[in-house]
């Protein structure tokens, strides 16, 4: 009899763990990933906006900003940035714009999603306005200019010369279903 | 019997000595069993600790390999000896914990130091993206406005076994990647669908394209040459099939290439507006569908039921020449046919529009030109 | 109590009975491996000469994602089930499992869960493509409907590994006869013991993970998907936080049939009993902490490189301590070389090669090279096949006389080893040299200068091949009129509890528990 019971402790016990186990990789290991995305800059973050707190800008510096935008697929867009690369110093803000269009005949919202090479530059390219904060939607047809205002940190390691920062286009339509019809 | 093994053992070291040469792709050996020393500081690094780490491999094995054939001939029941009894001997246990790992934390410093290597790709003197598709690779100089797909040339006829393979079956490209030497090339990485891997031997260089995220490698070679890579991360169905060529030129010839790829640009941008002939577009439409298309399709394109429609007698070849355009610039969603806008010229897409509905017995008989397409791009 | 098995297809259908469940278990994974290994024999000969010869790519990559699966989750892993069913209870003085009605669920799931995968076969639009490592968005995105029915056998075949795993914990914590402490349990108890903890700890994961991918791909979720927000590279890191315990769970049981074995045809005790407990329990802590070096090119910072490069080749040190254990347990020993002893030399040598080539596969900095090559394909067919499979062989080979009473066909048995030994080093060390060439994995077409070592490599396997056939006939003949045996003790060096209940082990044993001194 006694066994039985102690078997029915151990079952209890280890079921419990599995089901743990399973929330952990289903409500725990995605946040997780998240933070450890944004201590080292790696991976697909969150866009946030930057609130600049006024700093001075470091005229003795160079750092060299290229733009490069890539359409996901079935993302008929035209995307592409207006300015291919800006050289700035540090500290000071910088406004630049991406051109996007409707090349189809259906009203359509489109996501970019910004990945910034070096990683290890993450911490020190800051977004005061982008377009990548919120989805964008155009009717068919439609063009439009997109701004990003961005400060390189005077913090930026000093071996960090030249930076990319990159848009990938997503076709978020189906998800943004609210958006379009607004649009109609 | 002695005489064939050195005979053996010279094939294998000339096939070792042998890979360490410079990679020309014309080269093609199959006695390659070695990593090759490759052409750019990345790539010996990974040689150097690659060879460090066998060696080490090599001797700890001997060691205890030969010792097991020792203790096999040795130690059998059939030459009458009696076993020991000894089961445990703390001294000799603690010693086999302590020295590997001793010999472990020697091999770290020089494995990190090459890893730091792998890992500088600060100060390039030039960008190149290179985006990964189903199944292809584009190549864009970033900041010189050039940018072009890169798919295999190999002929499904070859594939098939309906033609006699070339030298550099799945070794050739019809557009290779043209970089400088003695010039630090950054590489940014990324995927257009599905997960695709930049890999290079020569030039140590793999890293994942992943959809969405940006990834970084470099190369710095004074060696000019062609070199050969692979995608390395399973892609879908034609992942073996897009093969990478990298064709270092000298710093002038390099230059003088790039400015010839620029004014490629302009001048194609004033054949949009010329009229193409029939069978113009059917010359051309026949080159691009064979390498565009063919693969899902199929080169008679008959497709794959239940997974890739066919073109003969299909809705869309047979039907308005419009909606067929479309399908072309915008693809099919939910569907594996994707938008080609971004990938093929207005002229290429007029002439595999052409190509769909004139070929295989399909007889529409119009024809796109390719100011319809950009005229359909621009959505009028 | 002493009644035996009930007559006819109830018996399987409905038992209880640990020793019939075990039996299941064994030829289920039979059945899997001899399914998986035609797959791979298709690969091979897709891949025996440059050029689609026999099979499209889109079907080359179904028979790769197959092969992988049914290998890793309907062979080996039942088949080390299969093994615990057996021999726990009988090593540990027990007289069956401790929860049998869960332990007969847990094992007739399983035919249900590969039914569906084999069934996707059959299915518009093909089976699984994505390779059994699953990335998404391959995986999501752009996978085949039969994704959802592949998701559903995962599901079902992970509650069957954690019901198995409860049961196995259970039985070895709660059943031991009296005098049987921990440090007194068979190397083979101990290994099991690890491993179902590993099992329950990561099969959900597995499970989490299957469910995240068919929330991105049926309910709109985008845990994978950049275009929500998401991730793929978080897939990685999930999908390897359950893979890499994997491969310990797979050959951590293997480390126990060896560890039985060797000392079984030294005639000599095993050496370092107690450390080969503690180097199990490191290697399975270890595991939980490395999982990304099978992502060293994805894109990780450096110092997470760097951490995931020096726990990796901590690995070494616990394993080499293995190693050199079973090598000292041979020393000074008096050798034979049966079937089973053969196996599990063979079992030493190419697990270590397997090992050596692991340690170099841990240096960052070369896996960039190796990484996604053949060079990884030889690496874990040498640590899967010649580690997990040649110790299953030679854990059949070992306790079938015990099992059915009967004595196998030594000379058949030891020409079936002389055959996959050779044909296994012919398939799989060329695959180093095609690896470090430059041929990737997963290539259903290759350049011309892979033509030779790929020929060479799927005679090999062709070989290796065969002698499975040779085996299985093997076992049947044995079975059916086999040299009858009536000793308890099968071979002259064997220790352990299952050797002193008659030959062929009655139906009911350890009814009355023994006492261990």
């Amino acid at each position: 009899m006694s066994t039985v019971k102690s078997h029915r402790k151990v079952v209890t016990k280890l079921s419990l763990w599995a089901v743990g186990m399973f929330g952990f990789a289903l409500f725990v290991m995605p946040p997780l990933y998240d933070l450890f995305c944004e201590i080292t800059g790696i991976g697909i973050r969150p866009a946030e906006r930057y609130e600049a707190a006024p700093v001075a800008v470091d005229y003795s510096r160079e750092v060299s900003v290229t733009f490069a935008a890539t359409n996901n697929e079935q993302m008929p867009w035209a995307f592409r940035p207006m300015d291919s690369k800006v050289v700035v110093h540090p500290g000071e803000r910088y406004e630049v714009k991406f051109y996007a269009k409707n090349l189809t005949e259906n009203d359509m919202v489109g996501q970019a999603i910004p990945s910034l090479v070096p990683f290890s530059a993450g911490d020190y390219f800051h977004k005061t306005e982008c377009f990548c904060f919120n989805n964008q939607p155009l009717a068919a047809g439609e063009e439009v200019e997109m701004a990003l205002v961005f400060v390189v940190d005077p913090e930026l390691p000093s071996s960090i010369k030249s930076l990319v920062m990159s848009y990938t286009l997503f076709d978020v339509t189906p998800v943004a279903a609210d958006t379009v019809a607004q649009l109609q | 019997m002695l005489k064939r093994a050195k005979a053996l053992f010279a094939v294998a070291l000339t096939a070792l000595v042998g890979a360490s040469s410079v990679g020309q792709a014309a080269e093609v050996s199959t006695r390659q069993l070695n990593m090759p020393q490759g052409v750019t500081e990345v790539s010996q690094a990974a040689y150097d600790i690659h060879m460090l780490m066998m060696w080490v491999c090599v001797v700890i094995g001997a060691a205890v390999f030969g010792f097991m054939i020792y203790v096999m001939f040795a130690h059998r029941k059939s030459r009458g000896v009696k076993p020991a009894n000894f089961h445990e001997h703390v001294g000799v246990e603690l010693a086999w914990t302590i020295v590997p790992a001793l010999i472990l934390i020697v091999i770290a410093f020089p494995a990190t130091n090459a890893l730091l290597k792998v890992y500088d790709a600060s100060e390039a003197e030039m960008d190149i993206k290179i985006t990964g598709y189903q199944w292809k690779w584009q190549y864009e100089y970033l900041g010189e406005d050039v940018r072009f797909m890169s798919s295999l040339r190999t002929s499904q006829d070859e594939i098939y076994g309906r033609e006699e393979k070339g030298e550099h079956y799945l070794r050739e490209v019809d557009n290779p990647l043209v970089i400088p030497a003695d010039t630090k090339v950054r590489f940014l990485l990324t995927g257009n669908d599905v997960i695709h891997s930049w890999w290079v031997p020569d030039l140590g260089v793999k890293k994942d394209a992943l959809p969405g995220i940006f990834t970084e490698a470099w190369a710095k070679t004074s060696e000019v040459g062609v070199y050969v890579g692979e995608c390395a991360e399973l892609c879908g169905k034609d992942h073996a099939f897009m093969p990478i060529v990298v064709e270092v030129k000298p710093k002038e010839e390099f230059n003088a290439w790039l400015a010839e790829q620029k004014a490629a640009a302009a001048e194609y941008a004033s054949t949009i507006g010329k009229a193409w002939s029939m069978d113009e577009l059917m010359e051309r439409g026949e080159q691009v569908y064979l390498t565009n298309c063919a693969g899902c399709h199929g080169v008679d394109g008959l497709g794959i039921p239940g997974v890739f429609p066919p073109m003969v007698g299909s809705e869309v070849t047979m039907g308005p020449i419009e909606k067929h355009i479309d399908v072309l610039v915008n693809g099919v969603q939910g569907t594996a046919m994707q938008a080609f806008a971004a990938q093929l010229s207005e002229v290429d897409i007029a002439a595999v529009v052409t190509y769909e509905r004139n070929a295989w017995g399909n007889d529409v008989g119009d024809m796109a030109q390719p100011i319809d397409v950009l005229n359909h791009k621009n959505g009028q | 109590m002493a009644h035996g098995p009930a007559k006819g297809i109830g018996r399987w259908l409905f038992t209880t009975n640990h020793k019939d469940i075990g039996t299941l278990y064994l030829w289920f994974s039979f059945a899997m491996f001899l399914l998986g290994g035609f797959f791979a024999m298709v690969i091979r000969a897709e891949l025996f000469q440059p050029g689609m010869q026999l099979i499209r790519p889109e079907f080359f990559n179904q028979m790769t994602t197959m092969h992988g699966v049914i290998m890793v989750f309907g062979a080996i892993m039942p088949a080390f089930v299969g093994l615990a069913n057996w021999m726990i209870p009988l090593m540990i003085g027990a007289p069956d499992m401790a929860l049998p009605r869960m332990n007969n669920l847990s094992f007739w799931i399983l035919p249900f869960a590969f039914l569906t995968l084999a069934s996707t076969l059959f299915m518009e639009g093909g089976a699984p493509n994505f390779g059994w490592t699953f990335y998404a968005p391959l995986s999501t995105k752009y996978a085949p409907e039969s994704v959802n029915y592949f998701i559903f056998s995962m599901h079902i075949m992970g509650a069957s590994s954690i019901m198995g795993s409860i049961n196995i914990i259970a039985t070895i914590m709660n059943m031991r006869a009296p005098g049987m402490t921990y440090m007194k349990m068979p190397l083979f108890v101990w290994t099991w013991l690890i491993t179902a903890f590993l099992l329950v700890a990561v099969m959900p994961v597995l499970a989490g993970a299957v469910t995240m991918m068919l929330m991105d791909i049926n309910f709109g979720t985008s845990f994978f998907d950049a275009a929500g927000g998401g991730d793929p590279v978080l897939f990685q890191h999930i999908f390897w936080f359950f893979g890499h315990p994997e491969v310990y769970i797979i050959i951590l049981p293997a480390f126990g049939v060896v560890s039985a074995i060797i000392p079984a045809f030294s005639r000599k005790p095993l050496f370092g009993y107690a450390s080969m407990v503690y180097a199990t329990a490191a290697i399975a802590f270890l595991s939980f902490i490395v999982w990304a070096h099978h992502m060293f090119t994805v894109g990780m910072p450096i110092a997470g490189e760097l951490y995931f490069m020096y726990a990796t080749m901590l690995i070494a040190v616990p394993t080499g301590v293995k190693v050199f254990n079973w090598v000292t347990t041979m020393y000074k020993g008096a050798l034979t070389f049966e079937t089973p002893m053969l196996f599990c030399i063979a079992f030493v040598i190419l697990f270590t090669f397997g090992g050596f080539t692991g340690l170099m596969l841990s240096v960052a900095a070369a896996d960039i090279q190796y990484h996604d090559s053949y060079f990884v394909v030889a690496h874990f067919h040498y640590v899967m096949v010649a580690g997990a499979v040649f110790s299953g062989t030679a854990a059949v080979y070992y306790w079938l006389p015990k099992w059915c009473g009967k004595m196998y066909n030594e000379t058949m048995g030891q020409v079936q080893f002389w055959i996959a030994f050779i044909g296994f080093n012919i398939t799989f060390m060329p695959q180093h040299f095609l690896g470090l060439a430059g041929m990737p994995r997963r290539y259903a077409d290759y350049g011309l200068q892979f033509a030779d070592w790929n020929m060479v490599s799927s005679i090999g396997a062709f070989m290796y091949g065969a002698a499975q056939l040779l085996f299985l006939y093997n076992v049947i003949a044995t079975i059916r009129n086999g040299k009858p045996v009536s000793d308890n003790k099968v071979w002259e060096g064997a220790e352990g509890l299952e050797w002193e209940v008659p030959t062929p082990a009655p139906y009911h044993t350890f009814a009355t528990p023994p006492q261990i001194k």
